[in-house]
């Protein structure tokens, strides 16, 4: 079934979706991948300041091409979720417990998601083009010297996406 | 003034290939036959996305790739090498430019990871050829797929059962992460880096062993890996497989994995101009 997802999220709106449901995103997202997840957990560590508040926020795991002159953004689809799994329980459980991207998740994050009752949310892999059309504007939030792999702030409509980890933690196989 | 020339035919080239598939790799995503899990979804969602990519002019996958480079050179060919070389690389630069295309390369793998903030350098192997002509191969060489790619060093006794299974045990581990339904490039033979080599000039040479090939695209497919590895059907598209001799104790294969948008360009260009 189709649910709707507004972000910034209200906790009971993730706990009403459910694995192997498609889900259209609308409102925040937030986006970083491997370098953004290693800075934020070693901020984490560190007891540094955030650069972006992970209650109620969900992150996409993305690096865009250039924006060409008139689109908010480039080509904008997930990169493969897995190489962020190492870093996900600290950041699930520091309350980053939304994640957006593509493939699989290792036990350890499933667990997690289980255990915070977070989401994952798989994008279409490849499909740059059409989340580009479905990304209304993007900023800059942090970490600029990462170019490409910077954390962007978006606002995103109607983006779909597939519920493969619920926050009962039930896992859609297909 | 040549030079500009080949320059520009080598981006453009590059340009529309990030934004248009080659018309077989087109056919087998429209023709394949898709069953269970979330395929219809997928699939109609790669569909959609090549026709926005199409519409818009924006690069259909975000991971534009490294630019990995086959030059195969006529043994008659009067060309210089250097200028060869000099086109393959103002060429991807111009096209990283023009064609709005990721910087996704650094400089250093593991030290600093600084970018270079141009997508270059490309990666170029050269090769002679029968003719006169220079043609220049380019994968479009995205790395959700390239990291499921690999090299298995078999025993001179496994044989093609031996292959087969190599094959589906990186699948297997490559699971929903390469962007599936994928299109695999096989290369047996020679030594552990010609192996690899092969696995990437067969998505431009004549498959050199159908029967295998089929062996392996079948077996893949019985994973159910599926679209998006959301279970279902396909999980691969097509196998090409070259091959070449190699020693007595061993037996080399390489895969090389290629996500669905399997972006690839040929140039050709005839004795004179260049």
């Amino acid at each position: 079934m189709t649910r709707r997802l507004e972000l910034p999220y209200a906790e009971q709106s993730i706990e009403a979706i459910e694995a192997g449901d498609d889900v259209l995103l609308s409102g925040t997202l937030y986006v970083g991948r491997d370098q953004v997840h290693k800075k934020l957990c070693e901020a984490l560590s560190d007891s540094l300041p955030l650069p972006f508040p992970f209650e109620g926020n969900a992150i996409y795991y993305m690096g865009p091409s250039p924006a060409p002159e008139g689109f908010p953004i480039g080509s904008a689809g997930p990169t493969t979720s897995a190489r962020m799994d190492r870093f996900s329980p600290s950041l699930i459980t520091a309350g980053l417990k939304v994640m957006v991207g593509k493939g699989p998740r290792s036990e350890a994050v499933a667990d997690s998601v289980k255990t915070h009752k977070g989401l994952y949310l798989q994008a279409f892999g490849g499909c740059g083009a059409l989340y580009s059309s479905c990304i209304l504007s993007s900023e800059l939030v942090a970490y600029p010297e990462l170019g490409p792999e910077a954390l962007l702030r978006l606002i995103v409509k109607d983006f779909p996406v597939i519920c493969v980890i619920d926050s009962a933690g039930r896992i859609y196989r297909g | 003034m040549e030079l500009d020339k080949a320059i520009s035919r080598v981006a453009e080239a590059i340009i529309e290939a990030e934004r248009k598939l080659p018309v077989d790799v087109c056919e087998s995503i429209i023709n394949c036959h898709v069953d269970g899990g979330k395929a219809e979804s997928v699939m109609n969602a790669i569909k959609q996305n090549l026709e926005i990519a199409s519409k818009t002019g924006l690069p259909m996958c975000q991971d534009t790739g490294v630019f990995w480079c086959l030059v195969s050179i006529g043994r008659e060919s009067s060309v210089d090498l250097a200028t060869v070389e000099h086109v393959v690389i103002e060429g991807c630069r111009k096209a990283a430019e023009d064609g709005y295309l990721r910087r996704s390369v650094v400089a250093d793998p593991y030290s600093g990871r600084k970018n270079t903030g141009t997508n270059l350098p490309p990666f170029i192997y050269y090769e002679l050829t029968d003719g006169s002509s220079v043609e220049l191969s380019f994968l479009l060489k995205g790395f959700g797929s390239e990291n499921c790619s690999g090299v298995c060093m078999l025993r001179p006794t496994d044989g093609a059962d031996g292959i087969v299974n190599a094959v589906v045990e990186m699948m297997k581990r490559a699971g929903g992460k390469p962007c599936p339904p994928v299109f695999l490039g096989v290369g047996v033979g020679g030594t552990m880096d010609r192996a690899a080599f092969l696995s990437k000039k067969a998505f431009f040479r004549e498959n050199m062993d159908r029967e295998l090939s089929e062996r392996i695209l079948a077996a893949v497919n019985k994973l159910e890996i599926g679209p998006g590895g959301l279970g279902g059907e396909p999980t691969a598209l097509s196998v090409s497989l070259l091959s070449e001799p190699t020693h007595i104790a061993g037996l080399p294969v390489a895969l090389t994995v290629s996500c669905w948008a399997e972006r690839k360009a040929v140039i050709r260009f005839e004795e004179g101009e260049l």
